[in-house]
């Protein structure tokens, strides 16, 4: 057991006392907190600075506005309910179409039929606080919903992947995609089942998956290879997520972004306490990353700027990933 | 900086504790266990004589220094008679008087001590006594005595005993005899002793003393031989000359005044009654702080109503159990529901018995948790719904209340103690998590809750640390200078260490 522990050390490998400790009670002061809890904010702010989002239809803030939902969504067939203050995906319902015949009868993306009176009902769920953190009352977002990149279609089932990026002080230091899976029910949140594949910082490649804390070469449901994937786009990935930092003020930042098929990469939200299986994506401790951001941190350094330098400073080692592989 | 902070933080209050800890082991004697039972003696004298027709006065010589025992309280009973304590030369006497009275009285003098062997109480030096005035032919015989014991020893010590040899010899020679003819009682015989070492100008006096001995009905004073050798008192068996005070030995009186004078009344007649009883440590403890004017003391625990103070008993074992569940959570890494959930369950726990308590916590939590997804078809909103599933809560301790008191089971009567609305709580959350995270996640997350809850009982259970806290509150400052310390681990937590180890690298 020790000698397990003082490899993990060796290996630079994040605990979350340490991440709490030292990471997140330093870095993110709890003022702050809000920018990234709440939802709308975060999407107001990213806008301010010039981010692309997702685009919102409308907000559902009071009991009384729940039956304005056919008034919001009137113009789209597809789109997103979610929590303000929701917390590890919970309380979203992705709606991807419409009944031919009926109107008021929407289709979920796990295929599931929902009248207009079930969605307000989850809709006044989480007006009343359902999903947020303590039962405090919470407004609805209904917003745009991503089309699909047909690049993830072989490595994900339902759902839309996401990206998320872990930035340090401004610098984006580790990166993983989530795909979706059947147990993960279409949701893109490794702790619901869904599949984290960690990327290469410097060339965009995907490598190998963690599911379940454990390593997986193949998506369990469509058995395609997960590794060497090229995300596209990763220069302006890369930048949006540094940006995190301008726009939230937080040192220790787990960014999320969606590549949509039209709008490409959006910033979903963001989150102050990003969890550690990433490590496990990528084969990789967070804490030699972090040290070698301390050494090389440029308090002038522009986002554009500090994106680059991840890209030289932070490239996969494959030479110790790989042989993993096999024991996953 | 912080981290220092910290650190200074946990010693001082480590510091602080321990001093108090310390000081109120050592000097005030506090137990460190419970039930410590300390032997306590009633001496009960009894005093007993008819009156006369005038005023009476009663003089009773009362104990002053008793080396190896300390006085927790003493008290006289007596009917219509004026009380007082005066100091005299043996040391103290208590008074009593009245002007008119009749009958046969009695008087009592009760006196509770403990053994205390740190209690050494010695008078102070005396003046050399001047030479006896003692007539012929017996100042010869003791001028005789004297010079040949001195040529027999060294010092003080080695003349007394050399002396009292060679009284006890079982065929004395002429001039002891005749020196202890007069001597009929033992009392007489030390004070004669006495008289001998006086001419030889040694402070000596007789002691009396009781020897201490369970359910004694009548006892009766017996004396002793004290010298001083210059430095300090030494005690002197006057029948074999080894020195040291009989066992159990409660010295009464010094000198050589009766123990009792009685004027205006007859035919008295005096008693010792002594018995044995034991008290708790901590009684004795509280009584001695009191009579040296300890503060501490008096903000104990044991300051409060008898109600109270149980009350606190349990509740100064909840930072123990929220000790365990820091530890728990950060050094171990078991989730678990509500953050000290836990610790209430095991609170209760405390009434219904561990197996007990986790059949019923299960089965409360398992009904109230399919009851509750049948609620969440009905799709109500969220307090609604919470008070839904409390009352249903409610209903189930009932029911279980009921059909384990049908089948003969009292046990499951206890289920009555768990807190109901912690446990509806619990099932709420866990039926949130069951849906969103799967069954897996929320059995895990119920079984975290209960597997705490049992190791916060049994650290909450532990009978001497219990008893530990409760005499020394200030333990709790370890505790919380133990989870300030905790609150900066940055170690892995164990459960982390399986989760990562395929970054282990092996």
């Amino acid at each position: 057991m020790f000698a397990t522990a003082k490899r993990l050390r060796a290996a630079g490998v994040l605990g979350l006392n340490k991440r709490n400790t030292d990471y997140i009670m330093r870095l993110n002061p709890r003022h702050l907190y809000p920018r990234v809890d709440d939802k709308l904010l975060t999407k107001k702010l990213a806008l301010e600075a010039g981010m692309a989002v997702p685009e919102l239809y409308g907000v559902i803030s009071h009991q009384s506005e729940v039956r304005n939902l056919a008034a919001i969504v009137s113009a789209h067939d597809s789109f997103v309910i979610k929590p303000a203050h929701g917390s590890g995906g919970n309380g979203i319902i992705v709606i991807v179409s419409r009944s031919k015949r009926r109107r008021d009868c929407y289709r979920t993306a796990s295929g599931i039929l929902m009248w207009e009176e079930e969605l307000q009902h989850h809709i006044s769920n989480i007006v009343s606080g359902s999903y947020s953190l303590g039962g405090n009352p919470d407004v609805a977002l209904i917003e745009y919903c991503v089309k699909f990149d047909p690049m993830f279609s072989e490595v994900s089932y339902q759902g839309v992947p996401d990206i998320r990026v872990i930035v340090y002080r401004g610098y984006p230091i580790m990166a993983m995609v989530r795909l979706p899976t059947r147990t993960s029910g279409g949701k893109a949140n490794l702790h619901q089942g869904a599949v984290g594949a960690g990327i290469d910082i410097s060339s965009g490649e995907t490598l190998t998956g963690v599911l379940n804390d454990d390593i997986v070469e193949d998506h369990p449901d469509t058995g395609a290879l997960i590794a060497g994937l090229y995300i596209p786009q990763w220069d302006f990935i890369l930048q949006s997520a540094a940006r995190g930092l301008e726009v939230t003020g937080l040192g220790y930042l787990g960014v999320d972004i969606v590549i949509d098929r039209d709008r490409g990469p959006l910033i979903l939200e963001m989150n102050a306490r990003p969890g550690l299986n990433i490590q496990i994506a990528n084969c990789t401790g967070l804490c030699e990353r972090i040290k070698r951001v301390d050494e090389i941190y440029d308090p002038d350094a522009d986002p554009v700027t500090r994106a680059k330098i991840c890209r030289t400073e932070f490239p996969a080692d494959r030479q110790t990933a790989l042989p993993l592989n096999g024991t996953g | 900086m912080t981290r220092r902070y910290v650190y200074i933080l946990a010693a001082l209050l480590t510091l602080i504790s321990a001093a108090t800890f310390v000081y109120k082991w050592q000097v005030l004697g506090f137990p460190l266990t419970g039930n410590q039972q300390t032997p306590v003696w009633t001496i009960e004298t009894s005093i007993q004589f008819d009156a006369g027709p005038g005023s009476i006065k009663v003089n009773l010589q009362i104990p002053t220094l008793t080396p190896g025992y300390r006085t927790l309280r003493e008290f006289n009973v007596s009917k219509g008679y004026g009380f007082n304590l005066n100091y005299v030369s043996g040391g103290r006497e208590a008074q009593w008087a009245v002007r008119r009275t009749s009958g046969r009285q009695t008087i009592y003098y009760r006196r509770v001590v403990y053994e205390d062997p740190g209690s050494e109480q010695t008078d102070t030096t005396p003046p050399f006594p001047p030479p006896p005035v003692i007539n012929e032919p017996l100042k010869t015989a003791v001028e005789v005595i004297v010079a040949d014991v001195r040529d027999r020893s060294a010092d003080t010590a080695t003349f007394t005993a050399e002396l009292l040899r060679l009284i006890n010899q079982p065929s004395p020679d002429a001039n002891i005899e005749l020196l202890m003819a007069d001597a009929g009682t033992p009392a007489e015989f030390v004070e004669t002793i006495t008289t001998v070492l006086a001419a030889a100008r040694i402070p000596a006096r007789m002691i009396r003393g009781i020897v201490l001995q369970d359910r004694q009905r009548r006892t009766d004073p017996r004396p002793w031989l004290e010298v001083h050798d210059g430095d300090r008192w030494r005690y002197f068996d006057p029948n074999s000359g080894a020195e040291g005070l009989p066992e159990r030995f409660l010295m009464w009186w010094r000198g050589n005044e009766p123990l009792v004078r009685v004027e205006g009344g007859s035919n008295v007649e005096v008693s010792f009654a002594v018995r044995q009883n034991f008290l708790d440590a901590m009684a004795i403890a509280e009584q001695r702080a009191e009579v040296e004017g300890s503060v501490l003391v008096d903000f104990s625990l044991f300051s409060l109503p008898i109600q109270t103070q149980a009350v606190y008993s349990v509740l100064l074992m909840i930072p123990i159990g929220a000790l365990v569940m820091v530890f728990m959570r950060n050094i171990i890494g078991i989730d678990a529901f509500g953050t000290f959930m836990p610790v209430l369950i095991a609170l209760s726990f405390r009434e219904t018995q561990l197996l007990w308590g986790a059949i019923l916590f299960s089965l409360l939590v398992g009904l109230g948790l399919s009851i509750r997804f049948l609620l969440e078809r009905l799709r109500l909103l969220l307090v609604p719904r919470l008070g839904a599933v409390l009352i249903v809560v409610v209903i189930l301790m009932l029911v279980v209340s009921v059909v384990s008191h049908k089948l003969g089971l009292e046990t499951g009567l206890s289920v009555a103690l768990f807190p109901m609305v912690i446990i509806a709580m619990t099932i709420e959350h866990m039926s949130i998590v069951w849906e969103e995270r799967g069954p897996a996640d929320a059995i895990r997350g119920g079984l975290g809750s209960l597997v705490v809850a049992v190791f916060a009982y049994l650290a909450m259970g532990m009978m001497w640390l219990e008893h530990l806290i409760f005499v020394f509150p200030e333990l709790l400052l370890v505790a919380l200078a133990i989870v300030i310390l905790l609150g900066r681990y940055t170690g892995y937590r164990l459960t982390e260490i399986t989760r990562f180890k395929v970054l282990s690298g092996k």
